[in-house]
């Protein structure tokens, strides 16, 4: 094996599990955006608020701490869903995203006040960090937490595919993100529907939270806000109407950053930002209903 | 009476202005820099209220035209001598002129609205969500190449030895300006044919008007407004860092637009004085304010109580504090 292959095959499983951490919080967000037509600004707050909690009960066993987490972050999602998105339904999308921005300053300025008592920022988070010992295949010097972060995701995605498509609460869900109006009519119980893509969305947050904080172990207010900023791109690129193929767009963001800035020397990738964003540009103007959209179906401002 | 409307209309907003500026002059030192603060505020988000509370369409970007605008002005005015060694990375141009204060607001318009004009060309086709998205990813270039590109400003470092030429007067007059150019562009043909796209977008296209054009004209509006805000705003300082004109400032102004009523110039002018007022209030306590007691509130205070109005506001009563209409005299008659 030439060095340069080792290179690439390890900076391509990092890619991966960057990836795939970004299509969880894809997923997360596209099941909210289904049943509510809201864009959830405020998503990456709810993984901060849950690596807030595993960084306060890191003295506690492991499942414990997580259990504590799950409570926090969906309670809080459930508040947020009571309190805001439910009567801003009859908003348009634009007020909504609006609000969920409001929203995500709120709860990081929270999170500084709760933070900042005991005079530092940033609380480390120690649930789980033996997942950071590397082992060594051939020359590739792998984090267990990469393949826990791969393999998780694999088996999220592949149990939601199953919940979606052969329940009947799935069935509902995929009703209300076609057509909500004609979907209620027909039987579709409106709250049950919104309130469970809520808490599935929570529960994603957890996960997101578990094996970020496990990366990154200093927990500080503006967690999570990057990579929420960066997950809406892949979401629009592709195509926040369908949940698969905006979780495509997502992966497809994290292994490109992933590999871009994992080849290129860090002095290289100054404007990789403007790149990405110009990209968003370039797809919401060219092809408005996502990249993987069929063609001729873009969609139309109705009247 | 119904020519009183548009002297009351405009009165208002000026007068509350003018007010604040008054106010300015008497207050300590200390007390002043939050006023002149609230007076350049209310001029931005009167140059943001220009596109969004006429158009009806979203957009996180106008900041960005506030941040160019405030970085040309200040790295034009630095003194020359000075320049070579702060700035050396800058193009020539730009190292080797140096321009007066008025200039120097003027070619902050300038460069907003050409920056505006270059985005908007393509993102005026846009509305709704996809709009919220794009101009937010304006912003994020924005700040980008503000932060990395050092022959355009200081870079990552903060721009200081600005000339502070924005006290009361400049501020106030500056403020005024923009108040009086975004009610003139509402009561004009275009203003008038934007906001009809507001309203019903098909209906004002069926009636022959160009709803990207006119959205294009107040965009390009807004951005020289918020440009001039931007250079009103950097000779206030006497310095400016990128992380200051950016996520943290539009949402404070969205909110201050928010607050006081996004589709009139009287809420948008309300809005920012009270809840620059509130922030300042806030941000005072946060370091300890004598109240009898010192009262000492814990910092970030100040965002979540502003980011809960706000909230408060969209979920309760979307339309504002002044219900989004212009300021009437109770009896002057229809």
């Amino acid at each position: 094996m030439t060095p340069l292959a080792v290179v690439d095959a390890q900076t391509l499983v990092d890619a991966v599990a960057l990836g795939a951490t970004y299509a969880l919080m894809a997923v997360g967000i596209g099941l909210v955006f289904g049943v509510l037509r809201l864009v959830n600004f405020a998503y990456g707050q709810l993984v901060m608020a849950g690596a807030y909690t595993l960084a306060f009960t890191s003295h506690l066993h492991p499942a414990a701490s997580i259990a504590a987490c799950l409570a926090v972050v969906v309670a809080l999602s459930t508040v947020l869903d009571l309190a805001v998105f439910r009567r801003l339904r009859s908003q348009s999308p634009a007020v909504m995203l609006v609000t969920t921005f409001a929203l995500a300053f709120l709860l990081q300025s929270i999170a500084l006040i709760v933070d900042v008592r005991d005079g530092t920022i940033g609380e480390p988070v120690r649930v789980l960090s033996g997942l950071n010992r590397a082992f060594t295949v051939g020359d590739l010097h792998v984090r267990q937490i990469t393949l826990v972060t791969i393999a998780l995701a694999a088996v999220t995605l592949a149990l939601l595919a199953l919940l979606l498509g052969r329940t009947t609460i799935g069935l509902h869900m995929r009703a209300a993100a076609a057509d909500f109006r004609t979907a209620r009519l027909l039987g579709v119980r409106s709250d049950r529907v919104i309130g469970f893509a809520v808490l599935l969305s929570a529960v994603i947050a957890v996960l997101v939270a578990v094996v970020l904080t496990v990366r990154r172990p200093l927990v500080t207010p503006a967690f999570g806000l990057g990579e929420t900023i960066v997950v809406l791109v892949g979401v629009v690129v592709g195509g926040l109407d369908r949940l698969w193929t905006a979780t495509l767009g997502a992966f497809a963001i994290g292994v490109a950053t992933g590999v871009i800035n994992g080849v290129l020397p860090t002095d290289k990738t100054v404007f990789l930002p403007s790149a990405v964003f110009a990209l968003v540009i370039l797809v919401l103007l060219l092809r408005p209903g996502g990249l993987f959209a069929p063609r001729g179906a873009a969609s139309v401002e109705r009247v | 009476m119904r020519r009183t409307a548009p002297l009351v209309e405009l009165g208002g907003p000026v007068l509350l202005l003018v007010a604040a500026g008054v106010v300015a002059t008497l207050v300590s030192r200390s007390t002043q820099i939050y006023v002149l603060d609230a007076i350049v505020a209310a001029a931005m988000v009167a140059g943001i209220y220009v596109f969004i509370g006429n158009s009806g369409v979203l957009s996180f970007g106008q900041i960005s035209f506030v941040a160019v605008g405030a970085f040309a002005a200040g790295v034009m005015t630095v003194p020359l001598a000075l320049k070579g060694s702060i700035l050396r990375d800058l193009f020539p141009i730009l190292r080797d002129h140096e321009l007066g204060n008025l200039q120097s607001l003027a070619l902050a318009a300038a460069v907003g609205a050409v920056l505006a004009a270059v985005v908007g060309l393509p993102l005026m086709r846009l509305s709704g969500l996809a709009a919220g998205i794009a101009t937010f990813a304006v912003l994020e270039i924005t700040n980008n190449l503000l932060r990395e590109w050092r022959a355009i400003g200081p870079g990552a470092t903060t721009l200081s030895l600005v000339p502070q030429t924005t006290g009361p007067f400049q501020a106030t007059a500056g403020a005024v300006l923009v108040v009086a150019v975004a009610y003139a562009y509402q009561r004009s043909r275009a203003g008038r044919m934007l906001r009809a796209t507001r309203e019903d977008a098909a209906a004002a296209q069926a009636a022959g008007i160009d709803v990207h054009r006119q959205r294009l004209w107040a965009f390009v509006l807004s951005g020289a407004l918020c440009g001039f805000a931007g250079g009103l705003y950097v000779h206030m300082l006497g310095s400016i860092s990128t992380g200051q004109v950016y996520l943290e400032l539009t949402f404070l102004t969205l909110a201050m637009l928010v607050v006081g009523g996004l589709t009139s110039l009287w809420g948008a002018v309300v809005g920012a004085l009270s809840v620059s007022a509130l922030d300042s209030l806030l941000s005072e306590a946060e370091r300890g304010l004598d109240v009898g007691v010192t009262l000492t509130l814990p910092t970030g205070t100040r965002l979540v109580v502003v980011g809960a109005l706000m909230a408060l506001v969209l979920v309760l009563r979307p339309s504002g504090l002044t219900g989004g209409r212009e300021l009437r005299l109770r009896r002057v008659g229809a």
